[in-house]
């Protein structure tokens, strides 16, 4: 595919989910309601991907303030709905209703993963928070997609925060201890060639045991920002340079943005994510006028437009800023590059908690 | 010379990071050093491995370990080492450039700290033996003996010293060049002003003929930090109050935080105060007031005013120079912001009751100066009419002291806890109550200024019983 290819493809897209989320008889109550209080129509204003900046942003508190139901397009009423949340230490959690979604984006995503280092049949096991995230279904279905099956060891990303704002490291550090306990016992008694984990926790999982030299080809690593330096000493200590460290970038809302896991080295470990596009687009604005693109090889706020049809999201801000990358031969799209929470050098952030 | 590149040491074996961060020279916007840092995760692996590095040390005599670092302190006064990953070689006249670029020290300041830390080097056998209490090294080799003919055994506590570095002043690193000889590997957290001289030193000890895994350097982030200070055997560190406060029930933590060292003058000397003047204006001064060991509160029975005048009309001399200037004793500010929060802090005090700032009248200028770009503040001397006084006692980075006066009977229950104690005197009676004064750390009695001291006796901690524990054993005969 070109990138001219890609473009009308995502325009095309762009065209067909305006059709489907603001007709009365495939979208949902809240962009319905919506369309009535903007007094413009999308689907006579919005034709191109360009033109979705005349959406305004979309506020994720509206995914907790709202009921669920509302965002239930009308082609999917009456079917009972999977709920997933996102962030939430403290209060009512964001949620996201869906239903075949997490399969099509980790179907799409599979078909991105390298054989050698994730084989067909392999078991796989994923060690981060599970509960109400989409994540949870998502890896399962991803191992049983490639012909394998998923353990699993939980962890609770809100306690492990609200430990750490009160700065209790040391029962912090107990509790990640008992998380990697059982996450070694099983890797060390099953036969295991696939992982999935957040960066903390497959370093956690590193000091305790070889990796590799239990088995596990790959490992596809999601969660929080990383550094070269950190990508690279995953790959090459952590995982001793015998398996293939596979960084993505996702959430309950996007799905999942994939990287080039075998030129990393080459690209001094910069890790560089593309969307799935069309289903989802990112896109880096600068964070003032966000409704102006960054130049190539600047950093912005990282924007993403969801456009599924189960979910609607355009322009939501992501509390992540990067470097807008240029389109890859294999993904003729924007990347997003050297990704790190949202004025990382300005603020204190707690990120990468588990 | 180039900005050199500063890598992480682990165990001695250079590693250079794709994470780097250009240290500016101050005042300007040329780039002094490039350094690489660490992320907290590697430092975490390496901490795991450190028993191999305590082996090597451990498998040397000690004696030997002594010997090499006498060398290493002639090495690191006089020779030229490496320094980046070029190859390029650091003269010791290049070691002074470099740290004045990046800390705003003078260079006249930082020959005398490289004077004095090549000092350390050279006493090893003396501090060892003042220490241990005169423990024969050839313990440590064997791991018992016997010391006052009783049987001794020690065991180290610890594979490795960690020490987490402040940018403002090099001789701390004073503090950990003795565990190499201890057989204790270390691992530094440089100040992100300072690679300098932890560098130096360890590139000293090399030539020297110290083992490579001995050493670790690790420039790092907050984080980092916190992984040393959590995970390390034992660790050295440098804060202020809430620092200390909150590791002070941590027996593997030793902060070092701020000192509040005070100058007595008893009642059979107060009438003789101009005798001591010189000795005030050194304590208070030398390094530039940076020292905890530095005098920042000078505590009189009487003439309170006449000697804070005196004082002041001396310490109003030491202005900012240049850097190179021979005669230049003031430090300037590695971060701007610094002298400008310390001001602030002063000027806080002042402005409640009780407190002048008798060196307003002599200097030129304010407290609050600027020259080649670099923030100063000038020396402040302040009289307080009593210890309640917010400015009686407290300590800030620049020369600063506070004099106030007080029945000398009524001294040691004001004075609270101070690093350092000169007291002037010869009343027996009262010596022996500083001798017993549980608040004292260190106590000089007589004309000494506090910041002089002695490394054979233990400095906020016994280095030696922070890295080894004494256990009881026996031997029997094999039947």
């Amino acid at each position: 595919m070109t990138a001219d290819e890609a473009k009308a493809q995502l325009d095309e897209r762009v065209r067909e989910m305006m059709a489907w989320h603001f007709s009365e008889e495939t979208g949902c109550p809240f962009w319905l309601d919506w369309k009535k209080q903007a007094g413009w129509d999308p689907r006579e204003e919005v034709k191109t991907y360009d033109d979705i900046v005349q959406f305004p942003h979309f506020q994720d508190e509206w995914l907790r303030d709202e009921k669920n139901e509302r965002f239930v397009p009308n082609a999917y009423k009456g079917r009972p709905f999977n709920v997933f949340e996102t962030g939430g230490t403290t209060g009512l959690p964001k949620q996201r209703v869906g239903w075949e979604d997490y399969k099509h984006d980790y179907e799409q995503f599979s078909h991105q993963l390298d054989d050698e280092f994730f084989p067909k049949g392999g078991n796989w096991i994923m060690v981060g928070p599970t509960g109400p995230r989409r994540l949870r279904l998502a890896i399962e279905h991803l191992a049983n997609f490639r012909g394998g099956s998923c353990y699993h060891v939980d962890c609770d990303p809100r306690w492990v925060k609200k430990v750490i704002a009160r700065k209790a490291y040391d029962e912090a550090e107990r509790y990640q201890a008992h998380v990697m306990e059982q996450a070694v016992e099983i890797i060390k008694h099953r036969d295991i060639q696939c992982i999935f984990t957040t960066p903390r926790l497959l370093a956690s999982i590193g000091e305790r045991i070889s990796i590799a030299g239990h088995g596990i080809k790959g490992c596809f690593c999601g969660g929080t920002s990383m550094t070269p330096e950190y990508v690279r000493f995953l790959q090459e200590e952590v995982l001793e340079d015998k398996a293939l460290f596979v960084p993505t970038y996702g959430n309950t809302l996007m799905g999942l943005a994939v990287s080039l896991p075998r030129e990393l080295k080459a690209n001094g470990y910069s890790v560089t994510y593309y969307a799935p596009q069309p289903r989802a687009v990112l896109r880096i604005v600068d964070p003032e006028k966000t409704e102006i693109t960054k130049d190539y090889g600047e950093y912005g706020r990282v924007e993403l437009t969801t456009l599924s049809h189960e979910f609607f999201m355009p322009r939501f801000l992501e509390r992540d800023e990067a470097i807008r990358r240029k389109p890859h031969g294999k993904y003729p799209w924007d990347g997003v590059g050297d990704v790190r929470p949202f004025g990382a050098l300005t603020g204190k952030v707690i990120e990468g908690v588990y | 010379m180039n900005a050199p590149h500063i890598p992480i040491l682990r165990q001695g074996r250079v590693h250079k990071s794709l994470d780097v961060q250009v240290v500016n020279r101050l005042g300007g916007k040329e780039a002094a050093a490039e350094i690489s840092f660490a992320c907290a995760d590697m430092i975490k692996y390496d901490l795991a491995k450190m028993g191999e590095a305590r082996a090597k040390l451990k498998a040397m005599k000690a004696t030997d370990l002594i010997e090499i670092t006498k060398r290493a302190g002639e090495i690191f006064l006089n020779d030229d080492l490496p320094i980046g990953l070029d190859g390029a070689m650091q003269s010791p006249e290049d070691y002074v450039l470099s740290l004045a670029a990046t800390s705003g020290l003078p260079h006249s300041l930082i020959r005398m700290n490289m004077k004095r830390l090549g000092g350390i080097f050279g006493q090893i056998e003396d501090i060892f033996r003042g220490l241990t209490r005169g423990l024969d090294v050839a313990v440590l080799d064997q791991g018992y003996g016997e010391q006052g003919g009783a049987p001794v055994s020690f065991s180290a506590t610890t594979n490795e010293l960690a020490v987490i570095l402040p940018s403002n002043s090099p001789a701390v690193n004073a503090l950990w060049i003795p565990a190499i000889a201890m057989k204790v590997p270390v691992l530094l957290k440089p100040g992100r002003e300072e690679p300098w001289t932890p560098w130096r030193i360890i590139q000293a000890f090399l030539k020297a003929g110290a083992p490579s895994e001995a050493f670790s350097l690790y420039p790092t982030q907050h984080d980092g930090s916190g992984v040393i200070i959590r995970r390390a055997g034992r660790v050295m560190l440098f804060g202020d109050d809430s620092t200390v406060k909150q590791y002070e029930n941590d027996p593997r933590i030793e902060v070092h935080g701020t000192g509040y060292s005070k100058f007595l003058i008893g009642e059979d000397e107060i009438d003789h105060w101009e005798k001591y003047i010189d000795t005030l204006v050194e304590s208070v001064s030398a390094n530039s007031g940076r020292s905890c060991i530095c005098t920042s509160t000078i505590v009189v029975p009487r003439h309170g005013d006449e000697i804070a005048r005196a004082m002041a009309k001396r310490l109003a001399e030491i202005k900012p120079l240049a850097q190179d200037d021979p005669d230049a004793k003031l430090s300037g500010f590695a971060n701007p912001m610094f002298a400008e929060w310390i001001n602030e802090a002063v000027e806080k005090g002042l402005k409640a009751d009780g407190a002048v700032d008798v060196t307003a009248e002599f200097r030129e200028g304010e407290r609050f100066q600027q020259r080649d770009g670099m923030n100063y503040l000038q020396p402040t001397l302040v009289r307080v009419d009593s210890f309640d006084q917010e400015l009686a006692i407290r300590e800030f980075l620049f020369p600063f002291a506070s004099v106030v006066e007080c029945p000398q009977a009524e001294m040691l229950d004001k004075i609270g806890y101070s690093l350092v104690v000169t007291a002037v005197t010869k009343d027996i009676e009262w010596i022996h109550r500083l001798f017993d004064c549980p608040h004292i750390d260190r106590l000089n009695i007589g004309n000494v200024p506090t910041n002089r001291i002695q490394w054979n006796q233990p400095h906020e901690g016994n280095l030696f019983e922070f890295l080894y524990t004494r256990r009881s054993f026996q031997i029997a005969e094999v039947a």
